[in-house]
């Protein structure tokens, strides 16, 4: 009896779920729909306390205290700039958690296990494992505790390759010899070696890309274990989670115009002397202009496009440049924000900040939209973009981002660009942008140069 | 194959396929509270974690369990809260919260 009530709470949940997920297709019953898949898994956590195997509550207790007081504070006072890392961390969370029901699974049945079942352990310990230390790594260097350049080495894919086909070898070695404890374990830490090591080569420019594939990893962990504990709510959920990783992941990547093979072992970002010197030659005179020069550019345009970039969200400069957008706006000046697919750290990083400024987000355009209006755009500011923004991407094919959908800035009349220094970006690519003669460049900490260009307007 | 095995494959690609094609639909100003949302729904390990943690299998069983239970509740809770913190955000320009 109690069984078939689970099952129905399950179902409930499920479809919550997905309703919830529906939800996310407009901003306005994004909020509404996050509610109803609340709901979901208030019901399928309700539902399986009924569980018949469950005997005693105290460490279910402890647990879920202790992880809510954990999770609400995470939640409560996690700067919204910090939304990248924390997402990391959840991602290292979840994989763990999966990979610790598998040890435990195992631990408790291992020789009786069938073949099946065993097989379904074996990928959700991998995949947990490989989630947690991935994640881990990811959150390390978004924070800097880890070197963000690409970390590179001889023969780095053919080890990596082998280390995850000898991993792949013993689960199914253990599907046809489950009892082999000694190799269950060791599969167990090639998991969590493999993750660091699958991390280590990939450059900040692309974490886009590796926390969302994080994301369907984690989604697949949590799939798998629903097999091992034949739980459809968790096959479910996991699915869900899995393809939404998946999808994000292929997005980011053609935002890029580069495979997922390219990606996990292209080691982008660790560009080799030759790419380098070709890229050199494209330097020329750069037209430094003071901000009094870009204030009057922004004062004279009609229509203006701001161009954020991961430089916004390391200066924090959103809300100032919100005040500067504000200025414009009260002048009868259009003024539009085109935010690349890949701009920041993670999908969509760009737009929480700018909403965390109360922009409005019909003010908010994609690439596709955008993109052919700036031949008819008096100015555009480019806030800490590089890779973005560079035509290279069009114009030359030695270019590692050659064939990249970039934002078309150059053709507006003036392109102001706001940046610390000349220094190429995370790619370490020259950007052609910065010598054209209709770009001014602006250097300086975004935010005090913003804040300074509001001061200059108002007078 | 056993039955059971391919009642969960059958489970799994259908709610795959489900996901994609809701998720195909949600622009790219959401992503991120798409990230954490969905985040937040693959704390449903929680419940496998909560019958590992409960039942009294043997000490390792229970120890792993508490753990993972931990993990999964801060998923599960940071998760909905912080992406409902981030949906309160995103407003139209005549100011109205969404």
């Amino acid at each position: 009896m109690t069984g078939s009530l689970i099952q129905v709470a399950y179902l409930a949940a499920s479809v919550l779920f997905i309703l919830g997920l529906k939800g996310m297709s407009s901003p306005e019953t994004a909020r509404r729909g996050m509610l109803q898949a609340a709901l979901g898994m208030f019901l399928a956590i309700v539902g399986t306390l009924f569980h018949q195997d469950i005997i005693s509550y105290e460490w279910i207790i402890v647990g879920i205290v202790i992880g809510s007081a954990i999770g609400a504070a995470m939640a409560i006072f996690m700067p919204m700039t910090a939304m990248p890392e924390r997402i990391a961390l959840s991602h290292s969370f979840g994989g763990l958690a999966a990979a610790l029901v598998g040890v435990s699974e195992y631990y408790r049945h291992a020789a009786e296990l069938g073949a099946f079942k065993t097989g379904a352990i074996g990928f959700e310990v991998v995949l947990g494992a490989l989630t947690f230390t991935g994640s881990l790594m990811a959150f390390g260097k978004l924070q800097g505790m880890i070197t963000g350049v690409p970390v590179t080495y001889r023969f780095q894919n053919v080890s990596n390759i082998s280390l995850l086909a000898i991993t792949l070898g013993i689960v199914v070695y253990l599907i046809f010899v489950p009892s082999h404890q000694m190799l269950f374990y060791l599969m167990l830490g090639l998991g969590f070696l493999l993750g660091i090591l699958l991390v280590l080569p990939i450059g900040g420019a692309d974490m886009p890309v590796v926390i969302s594939l994080l994301n369907s990893y984690a989604g697949l962990a949590a799939s798998a274990t629903g097999f091992v504990l034949s739980n459809n709510i968790l096959i479910i959920s996991g699915a869900l989670d899995g393809s939404s990783g998946f999808l994000l992941s292929i997005m980011m990547s053609k935002a890029m115009n580069r495979s997922f093979r390219n990606v996990l072992f292209g080691a982008f970002g660790a560009v080799t002397e030759e790419a380098l010197s070709e890229t050199r030659s494209v330097a020329g005179a750069i037209n430094e202009g003071t901000i009094e020069d870009a204030a009057t550019v922004l004062w004279n345009a009609q229509t203006t496009v701001i161009v954020p970039g991961y430089g916004m969200a390391v200066s924090q400069a959103q809300h100032a440049l919100r005040e500067l957008v504000d200025l414009l706006d009260s002048a009868n000046a259009t003024v539009k924000y085109a935010i690349h697919p890949v701009a920041g750290r993670m999908p969509g990083h760009m737009n929480v900040l700018l909403a965390e400024a109360n922009v409005p987000y019909d003010q908010i355009y994609d690439l596709d939209d955008i993109n052919g209006e700036f031949s008819r755009t008096d100015a555009v500011l480019v806030v800490g973009a590089n890779d973005v923004v560079n035509p290279a991407a069009k114009t030359n094919p030695a270019s590692p981002i050659y064939g990249m959908p970039v934002l078309n800035v150059e053709e507006a009349r003036t392109v102001i660009v706001l940046k610390r220094s000349m220094k190429p970006g995370f790619a370490g690519i020259e950007n052609e942008l910065f010598v054209q003669p209709n770009t001014m460049m602006v250097f300086g900490d975004a935010k005090k140069t913003i804040t300074r260009l509001v001061e200059e307007l108002k007078k | 194959m056993p039955d059971e095995l391919l009642f969960g494959l059958y489970i799994f690609v259908l709610a795959a396929f489900v996901g994609y094609q809701v998720i195909y639909r949600v622009p790219p100003l959401l992503h991120t509270p798409l990230m954490s949302g969905t985040n937040a729904i693959s704390g449903i390990s929680l419940v496998g974690s909560l019958v590992a943690a409960g039942a009294h299998y043997n000490t390792v069983s229970t120890a792993l369990g508490f753990i993972a239970v931990t993990c999964a509740t801060i998923n599960v809770v940071g998760g909905f809260m912080i992406t409902d913190r981030m949906l309160k955000m995103f407003k139209k320009r005549d100011g109205n919260p969404s």
